[in-house]
C-alpha cells in the first residue's frame, strides 16, 4: 500500500494556481514553479488539472533512467529528486523521457529542475507547499487511509497507460470507482506524426 | 478559473500596468534578495492576508534585518493553512520597488509631480481645505475611505470627516461591495452581518451559492464547500456562468443576469405550493409572512422561467432540494448584490431561508461573502455616509447624542447624513463638492461609467490621495501621501463571518512613509481639532472604538487586542471581556429588531435599468479573476499574478461565431472597448462577461452603467445592455497615453510588440514559464 504521498483530485481543481505560486515559494527551486496547470476540455468546460511530478515507480523514473550523467537520484522512499546541480549537463533527455511532461530545463544554467516532493519540508514531517495551500484539496498529501477517512468512498489509481506502456507512480490520482481496476489513460492518443495520420 | 489562453496569446500591454510600475512583468515577482535572506535568523509573524473577506491566517517571514521576505502557511481556524495565489504573493508588495516613499505634490494637473516634505504636503492640503470650505461651505470638501483599511482607520475616517472637516460628505468603497446585503440584513434581522460562521457550512445538508464565483473570488472558502459535500450535502449554484464550482454542482441554474429575485420568488412559490414551509417558525418569530406569501403567488415557475431563461423544472428542483433537506444554507455575493434591485435580491433569498425554517441553527442560515478584507468591519464604525460608530444611524437623535458625548462635541456640530460614493462623483461634476481626500480607494478603475468618474475628478479644484502605490486615481491627484501597507501596522478587520481578527505589524515602514493614522491625526491637528485626535497608535484608536460601540448591536466592547491574539478571532456582538462572542445569530429565535421578530419583506422583480433593444440585445456582466484584487493597483504589480492573468478578455458563447483570441468590440450605451475573445460554452448565449480589474483602454467599468439601487446606492455592475462585433486586430487599436507615472524604468518596460517568452518544454497549457 502506498505511503504518504500526493493525491490529485481533478474534480476539485478550480484552476486558481495557488499550487503554482506555492511551489515558487518553496526552497527547492529558487523562485520557479515546477507545477503546471492544464485545461483538458477548453471551450466546453472550465475544468482544470494541476500536474505535479508523479514520482514514477515502475519503470523507475524514466527521467532518471535516461540521464547520461546520473544526475537524478531516486531516494529509498521513492521520491525522484531534482537533478544534482554538480552533475546535470542540461541535455534535456529527462524532459523527453517523462511521460507526464514535468521536468523543466534552464538552458542558460544547463540545469534540469523538477518537483522533489518538497524534500526540505517532507523530511521534517510537513506537507509539500502545493498540497498545504491548495484551497479545495485538489492536491492532498497523506496516506490513502487518511484521504478515505476525509472523503468517504473516494477511489484512486496509480497506474497509467501510454500506448502499450504502463507506468506505475508514487503519486496517485482520484478516479471514478469503476476506473480503479485497470490503468488510467495517461495521455492523449497519438493521431499524427510528421503530418501523417497514424490512427 | 476559465482558461485564459486568448489573453496569453497577446503581448503584455504596458498601458494596462498601474501608473508608476517599474517593470510590468517582473517587478515584485520575487524580491531580489528573497533567496539570500539569512533564513536561520528569520522570524514568523502571525497575521492575516490583506485581501478578501475570508481573512486567511498566514505567517510573514521576516529576516534578521527586519524585512519581510516570504510567506508561510499558518494553521489558523479560518483557513487551516490553505492560501490562494493572491495570499501567497501578497508579501511581495511590502518591499516592492513601486512603493511611494515621499509625499508627491503639484499645483495643477498639467504639472509633473515633485517630491516634497511632509510639512509642505500637509500644509498645502490644509490650506486648500480651508480655502474651499471658506468659499463654498464645509460640505464642499469630501472624504472617501476604503474597506481594505483596518477598522481603527475606518473609525478615524468617519470621525475626521465629521469632527475635523465638519463635512457631511464621507463615504467608502464598501459602497461598491456588500451594502445591498447589509441593507437587506438590517431590514429583515435588524443586524448587518452573516448569520452563521463558515464552519456551519460543514454541517449543512444543502448549500445554495448565488451570484458568487467562490472558486475565483474566495478560493479558500471552497474547502468548506467540499467538506460539506464529502458528508453528502448537495450543492446548488445560481450564476449566469458555469464557474469552477458550478461545474461540479448538483444543480447549476444559469439564469439571465438581473433576474435573481424573479427566480427566488418562484422557488418560494413552489415551496409554499408543496407545503414545505415551516409555519410554526414563521408564526412564532416573523412578521410580514402573509404579504410575502401573497406576492410570491404571482411568480409561478412558468412565469419566472421565462424571465430568467431557465427550465421551469429547475426551479421546482431547487425548491425541493433546498426546502426538503434537513438543514440548508444560502450564501451570496456580488452577483446578487450588484444590481439596481440588489437589496430586493438579497431579501428574496432571506425570505426563502426563513420560510423554510433554515435560520439560527448549526448548518442552517445565510451569509454574505465579503469582497474586501474589511468589507464587513469597514462600515461598522462610521465610515459610511449614514452611519456613526457602532452602526448607529446618523439620523437618529439619540444615536447622535451618544456619539457627540463620546467625541466631546456639541450636537449641533455633527453634520447630517451625506451621499453615496457614486452620488459624490455626480456632485463633483456639479461643483457641489470641490475638494476631496481619498484614502485606500481607486475609483478610476472601480466605479462604473468611467467617463463620468473622470469628469467628476477632473472638475475637482483640489484632490489628495493616500496610497502606497501610485494608483490611477492617485495619478490624478494634486497631493499624494505615501502610507503604510498592511504588514507595517497593527489593526483589526472583521471577515465575512463578522469574526474580528488582528493583523500584526511585521516590519517598520520605509523611511518617508507614515501610517494612515498618523496622517489623519496630523491633518486634524493642523485643522485645529488635534485634541480630538491624540492617537499615538492603532491600539489607542481601538480603545476609543470599543467604547464608542458599547451597547450597540455592533458591540466590540468585549474585544481586546490581547483576546484576539489568544483566540484567533472573536465574532461580534461581544459586550463584555468575558463574553465568548457570537459566531451564530438567532439561536434563541429572536432578531435584533426591538420586537425580536424577523421582518420579512415583500419583493417584486423589475427589469434592469439599462433596457435591451435591437441595438443592444445582450447582457454584459462583470466580475473578478482569481489572480487580481479589485482595481488591481496592488496585484497588477506582482509578476506572478500578472503572468497568471495578464489582461482582460471577453467571454462569449460559440454561437456568436468568434474564435478564441479574435478581437471583439463590446459596445454599450457608455462606450466601446476591444478585448480578445474567450469562446466557451460555459456562458449563456445572450450574455458576455468581462473581468473588471483593469483601467482604460480595457476597463469593464468604461462600459457599465452608473444606475444605483435606490436603498443601498450600490451600482448595477452586474448587468447592462450590450452588443458585440468583430474588431480590427487588437494591436492596431491605438493605445491611450500612459497615465502620468511616478518614475518609470524604461529599460525594463515591456513593449507592445514584445513576444511572449518561449513556452516551456511541456508546451501549451503550461502555466509557469521557466
Amino acid at each position: 500500500m502506498m505511503g504518504r504521498t500526493i493525491f490529485i483530485d481533478p474534480g476539485r481543481c478550480i484552476g486558481c494556481q495557488a499550487c503554482v505560486s506555492a511551489c515558487r515559494e518553496c526552497d527547492s527551486h529558487r523562485g520557479k514553479s515546477m507545477i503546471h496547470l492544464d485545461y483538458p476540455d477548453e471551450g466546453r468546460s472550465v475544468a482544470s488539472l494541476p500536474t505535479v511530478c508523479m514520482h514514477c515507480e515502475d519503470p523507475v523514473a524514466p527521467c532518471a533512467e535516461v540521464c547520461p550523467a546520473d544526475a537524478i537520484l531516486v531516494t529509498a522512499d521513492g521520491v525522484v529528486q531534482q537533478a544534482d546541480t554538480t552533475r546535470c549537463i542540461g541535455c534535456a533527455n529527462c524532459v523527453n523521457a517523462c511521460p507526464f511532461g514535468v521536468p523543466k530545463i534552464d538552458l542558460q544554467a544547463k540545469l534540469q529542475m523538477k518537483c522533489n516532493l518538497c524534500y526540505d519540508r517532507t523530511a521534517y514531517g510537513l506537507a509539500p507547499m502545493c498540497a498545504t495551500v491548495c484551497p479545495t484539496g485538489a492536491l492532498f498529501y497523506g496516506t490513502l487511509e487518511e484521504l478515505q477517512t476525509e472523503r468517504p468512498g473516494v477511489q484512486v489509481a496509480d497506474s497509467f497507460t501510454f500506448g502499450s506502456t504502463t507506468v506505475s507512480t508514487g503519486v496517485a490520482m482520484v478516479v471514478p470507482a469503476d476506473k480503479v481496476q485497470w490503468p488510467v489513460p495517461g495521455g492523449l492518443p497519438v493521431v499524427e506524426i510528421n503530418g501523417k495520420d497514424v490512427r | 478559473m476559465t482558461a485564459t489562453d486568448p489573453a496569453r496569446a497577446l503581448p503584455l500591454d504596458p498601458s494596462l500596468a498601474p501608473p508608476g510600475t517599474r517593470n510590468f512583468r517582473d517587478a515584485g515577482g520575487i524580491p531580489a534578495d528573497r533567496w539570500h535572506a539569512d533564513q536561520n535568523g528569520e522570524t514568523l509573524v502571525p497575521t492575516h492576508c490583506c485581501f478578501c473577506g475570508v481573512q486567511c491566517g498566514m505567517y510573514l517571514r521576516v529576516d534578521r534585518g527586519g524585512k519581510v521576505f516570504g510567506v508561510e502557511p499558518r494553521n489558523h481556524d479560518i483557513n487551516r493553512m490553505r492560501l490562494c495565489p493572491k495570499g501567497i504573493n501578497a508579501y511581495q508588495q511590502v518591499n516592492h520597488p513601486d512603493r511611494l516613499t515621499a509625499p508627491l505634490m503639484r499645483r495643477n494637473r498639467d504639472e509633473e509631480f515633485r517630491e516634497v516634505s511632509w510639512d509642505e504636503a500637509l500644509d498645502h492640503t490644509v490650506a486648500e481645505i480651508r480655502r474651499i470650505q471658506g468659499e463654498y461651505g464645509n460640505d464642499a470638501f469630501g472624504l472617501l475611505g476604503g474597506a481594505s483599511l483596518f477598522s481603527e482607520k475606518t473609525y478615524l475616517v468617519g470621525k475626521f470627516a465629521r469632527v475635523a472637516l465638519k463635512s457631511r460628505h464621507v463615504d467608502y468603497n464598501g459602497r461598491l461591495c456588500m451594502v445591498s446585503a447589509a441593507g437587506a440584513n438590517k431590514l429583515a434581522f435588524g443586524i448587518d452581518r452573516a448569520g452563521n460562521p463558515f464552519s456551519d457550512i460543514l454541517l449543512t445538508d444543502c448549500l445554495l451559492i448565488a451570484g458568487s464565483n467562490v472558486g475565483e473570488c474566495f478560493p479558500v472558502m471552497t474547502q468548506y464547500l467540499w467538506g460539506a459535500r464529502d458528508r453528502g450535502a448537495t450543492l446548488i449554484v445560481v450564476d449566469p456562468r458555469e464557474t469552477a464550482i458550478a461545474r461540479t454542482a448538483d444543480v447549476h441554474v444559469a439564469l439571465k443576469p438581473g433576474t435573481d429575485s424573479a427566480f427566488f420568488n418562484a422557488v418560494l412559490h413552489v415551496v409554499v405550493a408543496e407545503g414545505l414551509t415551516d409555519e410554526a417558525y414563521l408564526a412564532a418569530h416573523t412578521t410580514g409572512w402573509e404579504e410575502v406569501k401573497a406576492t410570491v403567488a404571482a411568480y409561478p415557475p412558468a412565469r419566472s422561467a421565462e424571465i430568467c431563461g431557465v427550465p421551469e423544472q429547475q426551479i421546482v428542483q431547487v425548491a425541493r432540494m433546498f426546502a426538503g433537506a434537513g438543514k440548508s444554507m444560502a450564501w451570496h455575493a456580488r452577483g446578487v448584490e450588484h444590481h439596481s434591485q440588489g437589496v430586493e435580491n438579497c431579501l428574496s433569498i432571506i425570505n426563502l431561508c426563513v420560510a423554510t425554517g433554515n435560520i439560527g441553527k448549526p448548518g442552517a442560515g445565510y451569509g454574505t461573502i465579503t469582497g474586501q478584507g474589511n468589507g464587513q468591519g469597514g462600515r461598522e464604525h462610521g465610515q459610511k455616509s449614514d452611519l456613526l460608530p457602532g452602526g448607529r444611524s446618523i439620523t437618529n437623535p439619540e444615536h447622535r447624542r451618544q456619539i457627540c458625548e463620546i467625541w466631546g462635541i456639541d450636537e449641533t456640530e455633527l453634520p447630517p447624513a451625506g451621499t453615496s460614493m457614486m452620488e459624490m462623483v455626480w456632485q463633483m461634476q456639479r461643483k457641489e463638492i470641490r475638494g476631496l481626500v481619498g484614502i485606500c480607494n481607486n475609483p478610476f478603475v472601480s466605479l462604473p461609467n468611467y467617463a463620468t468618474v473622470k469628469d467628476g475628478y477632473d472638475t475637482l479644484e483640489f484632490h489628495a490621495q493616500f496610497d502606497f502605490f501610485l494608483s490611477e486615481t492617485a495619478a490624478n491627484a494634486h497631493v499624494v501621501f505615501p502610507v503604510t501597507v498592511w504588514a507595517e501596522d497593527d489593526g483589526v478587520m472583521a471577515n465575512a463571518e463578522a469574526r474580528v481578527v488582528k493583523h500584526n505589524k511585521a516590519q517598520e515602514p520605509p523611511a518617508g512613509v507614515r501610517t494612515d493614522t498618523w496622517v489623519i491625526c496630523e491633518l486634524a491637528r493642523r485643522l485645529g481639532a488635534g485634541d480630538k485626535f491624540a492617537f499615538p497608535d492603532s491600539r489607542s484608536v481601538f480603545e476609543e472604538l470599543r467604547v464608542a460601540s458599547a451597547g450597540t448591536v455592533n458591540d466590540y466592547y468585549g474585544i481586546t487586542y490581547e483576546r484576539l491574539e489568544e483566540t484567533g478571532g472573536i465574532a461580534w456582538p461581544c459586550p463584555t471581556t468575558e463574553h465568548p462572542g457570537t459566531p451564530r445569530l438567532f439561536e434563541d429565535g429572536r432578531s435584533y429588531h426591538p420586537d425580536g421578530k424577523i421582518h420579512l419583506q415583500v419583493v417584486e422583480w423589475h427589469p434592469p435599468m439599462d433596457p435591451y433593444s435591437e441595438e443592444y440585445p445582450l447582457s454584459l456582466t462583470t466580475g473578478r479573476t482569481v489572480a487580481h484584487f479589485l482595481s488591481g493597483n496592488q496585484t497588477r504589480r506582482l509578476g506572478a499574478l500578472v503572468e497568471q492573468t495578464p489582461r482582460p478578455w471577453v467571454e462569449v458563447h460559440p454561437s456568436h461565431g468568434f474564435r478564441n483570441g479574435d478581437p471583439v468590440r463590446v459596445v454599450t450605451r457608455r462606450g466601446s472597448e476591444v478585448f480578445p475573445a474567450l469562446v466557451t460554452e460555459a456562458i449563456r448565449p445572450d450574455t458576455v462577461f468581462v473581468p473588471y480589474h483593469w483601467p482604460v483602454p480595457t476597463a469593464a467599468n468604461a462600459l457599465t452603467i452608473d444606475a444605483l439601487d435606490p436603498r443601498s446606492k450600490i451600482p448595477e455592475y452586474k448587468v447592462c445592455a450590450a452588443r458585440i462585433e468583430a474588431a480590427p486586430r487588437i494591436d492596431e487599436v491605438p493605445a491611450p497615453p500612459t497615465a502620468p507615472g511616478h518614475q518609470a524604468y524604461p529599460e525594463t518596460q515591456v513593449s507592445r510588440t514584445d513576444p511572449l517568452p518561449p513556452t516551456s518544454p511541456q508546451g501549451r497549457g503550461t502555466a509557469e514559464r521557466s
